[in-house]
């Protein structure tokens, strides 16, 4: 796949150009700047006292769900993506075919809201 | 050595690495990291052999989102890893079992890949020109109308998980107010206030 | 090896002039975006802004950059050193790889693919990946619990941005961003490009992009009133400055985005004589401009949203319009026989 790699080639090349401005970006104050550690500057950030705990903790299983519906939704986008650019070609039958697909997910949306899922409290 | 043969070697490289530190990795969130660069080397193969449609969604949908879950369940859980490595041996046995019944069926695919009847012919199959339809419409084209029934299955698939997700995880806490937007935007002068003449000196 | 030289090494020679080109202008661009940001919100405030480095302050964030470099970094105890640095450049690499496919100008791009507009929809739902990444490897609890914010407020508003470039594709039917600018080309002018037919998804994109880029009013990943600077709490000198640069690339691409699905890209309003004397790039740079122009606007005006009215706003509010915008516009080529073939 030649024309592919003629296409993607400068992509990569970007990339790398962007990567290495943002390593040197990174790396100049290692070298240039003044360096004086000590323990309470390298301690975590509080309200003015020493952290009580670790503070990777326990959440709430909602954050779980937001990202679960989101895959979904997701998926659902990306089977949108190449129906829509040959949507003219397709006629009735691939429109109404997508119009089903559509159909069974909302089914799955109103359940959704009507369970409350969507409400964040 | 060419250019797509440097990017193979590059790509395919880096993926079997990072793949082997997704295991060997100590730190879970470590592994996910690692997991996620498999993703990204495993979309450029993809890329090398000109399915481009698919090597993006594979970036939107697998780390885009599948690994952000994941990320949040390793990060976020409060697991004692210490504690987790000595209940290993226990569940060794089932590791295995699933790890035993997920190489058959890599075999089976493998198998059906050379056997199968209809393979040969789907393999001579014409596939349209890559520099005239850009393989995305190629997919359009088919998958909406030649396969409508994977399609719609998928739909279902979705909406399954949809509802599973939802009893699975789904709880309501007690005594929590919430907003309701639209009875507070339908709020007028007359239900909001109400005026009271007060004697003086009695109060209310 | 003469030829090897003028078949492989040439070309990639002139895609890395292009590329260095590209993006010392965009981190010129950006300089003077932070700047007009400063001053529109100042302006807003009845303020003067920044103005002493330089005449009127044009030199100020220059005198930033400056200044950040020469910044002690400090990395804290508790911190995962590596994903802790890894997390702005990330953040930064990953805002910067989307101006790779993006056209200022006829043909003028680093790489035209097929799918240019998937590739930013890619590279955008990776930008989620510096904030979780930060707010874990700090250990601490300020970005801890930004990361979590971020990473459900990101993710939410995803959709409906999906949901909106498909609305587009349906009308320009294809992936690649030139032949969507050139979709909007038309006897009409401005009046033909996307952002009049599909007005209501204009609006749902443009508030989306807001906070898909952690911009006021949804801004509770920052919030400084709360979480003090949210998943950048622990950071100091230029791996903020990474940060901060990732956040204000990814503003201006979003603007890109919008000039280019709605706005009609490079094209001049009306193709007729003093509009289309300008070159191309000047139109696509005043469109930018007057995309961010409404970016800043909302953050000098609007308060800051609450977290669950956000997540309300992006659930219930944005996906349903979204998604029955998706099935309206189809419907509506399809049996008026205008979907583009």
């Amino acid at each position: 796949m030649a024309v592919l790699v003629h296409d993607y080639l400068p992509v990569v090349v970007f990339i790398g150009v962007a990567t290495v401005i943002g390593l040197a970006l990174l790396v100049s104050p290692f070298l240039l700047a003044y360096q004086n550690p000590d323990p309470e500057k390298l301690s975590a950030y509080e309200c003015g006292f020493n952290a009580f705990d670790d503070a990777r903790m326990k959440f709430d299983v909602r954050f779980y769900l937001v990202a679960i519906l989101f895959i979904i939704f997701d998926l659902e986008v990306a089977f949108l993506f190449p129906w829509a650019i040959v949507f003219g070609e397709l006629g009735s039958f691939g429109f109404w075919s997508m119009m089903v697909f559509l159909g069974v997910l909302t089914i799955g949306f109103i359940y959704e809201w009507k369970k409350g899922a969507l409400e964040w409290d | 050595m060419t250019v797509p043969a440097f990017f193979f070697y590059l790509f395919s490289a880096v993926a079997v690495a990072s793949a082997f530190m997704v295991i060997a990795g100590r730190n879970p969130v470590h592994s996910v990291l690692w997991l996620i660069l498999t993703f990204v080397n495993a979309a450029g193969l993809f890329l090398l052999i000109g399915a481009e449609f698919l090597a993006m969604i594979l970036v939107v949908v697998y780390v885009g989102a599948v690994a952000v879950l994941f990320l949040f369940v390793v990060m976020m859980l409060d697991v004692d890893f210490a504690e987790l490595r000595e209940g290993f041996l226990q569940y060794l046995p089932i590791g295995a079992l699933v790890g035993l019944v997920f190489l058959v069926e890599l075999v089976l695919v493998v198998g059906t890949w050379a056997v199968g009847p209809g393979i040969a012919s789907a393999i001579k199959a014409p596939i349209p020109n890559a520099s005239q339809v850009t393989n995305t419409e190629a997919i359009g084209r088919v998958l909406y109308t030649t396969y409508v029934h994977y399609f719609q299955i998928a739909g279902l698939v979705l909406l399954v998980a949809m509802i599973g997700a939802i009893v699975l995880t789904l709880h309501h806490r007690v005594n929590v107010k919430r907003q309701n937007i639209s009875s507070q935007n339908a709020r007028t002068r007359d239900t909001a206030i109400e005026v009271v003449k007060v004697k003086t000196g009695e109060g209310i | 090896m003469v030829d090897f030289f003028w078949q492989t090494l040439w070309p990639i020679i002139i895609i890395l002039a292009q590329s260095v080109l590209l993006l010392v202008a965009l981190l010129i661009f950006i300089a003077y975006i932070l700047l007009a940001d400063r001053k529109i919100w100042a302006a807003v405030q009845m303020r003067r802004g920044p103005n002493v480095v330089g005449p009127f302050g044009l030199l100020q964030s220059f005198a930033d950059l400056l200044k950040f470099v020469l910044k002690e970094p400090i990395i804290p105890a508790g911190a995962n050193k590596g994903v802790f640095l890894l997390a702005p450049l990330v953040t930064c690499v990953l805002a910067l790889a989307a101006w790779a496919v993006i056209p200022v100008h006829p043909g003028w791009s680093i790489a035209e693919i097929n799918v240019g507009i998937l590739y930013i929809f890619a590279i955008s739902s990776l930008t989620v990946y510096g904030v979780i990444m930060a707010g874990w490897a700090s250990n601490s609890k300020y970005p801890f619990l930004a990361a979590l914010r971020s990473a459900a407020q990101m993710v939410s508003y995803e959709v409906s941005i999906g949901f909106v470039i498909i609305t587009v594709l349906l009308c320009a039917g294809s992936l690649n961003l030139t032949k969507i600018v050139e979709a909007q080309n038309g006897p009409w002018g401005m009046f033909q490009w996307y952002w009049l037919p599909l007005l209501p998804m204009f609006v749902v994109f443009y508030i989306s992009a807001l906070a898909e880029t952690n911009r006021p009013p949804f801004d509770l990943v920052e919030a400084e009133s709360e979480l003090v600077a949210g998943f950048m709490v622990e950071y100091s000198s230029t791996p903020y400055l990474l940060f901060m640069l990732g956040e204000y690339v990814a503003i201006v691409t979003m603007c890109a985005m919008g000039t280019i699905l709605f706005l009609g890209g490079w094209l001049p309003p009306f193709d007729v004589a003093p509009f289309n004397w300008l070159p191309g790039i000047v139109w696509f740079v005043i469109k930018v401009c007057f995309m961010f122009f409404l970016f800043a606007m909302a953050k000098a005006i609007v308060p800051r949203y609450r977290y669950d009215q956000l997540m309300r706003l992006g659930w219930k509010v944005f996906l349903p319009l979204s998604l029955v915008m998706v099935v309206a516009v189809a419907a509506v080529l399809h049996f008026t026989g205008w979907a583009p073939k």
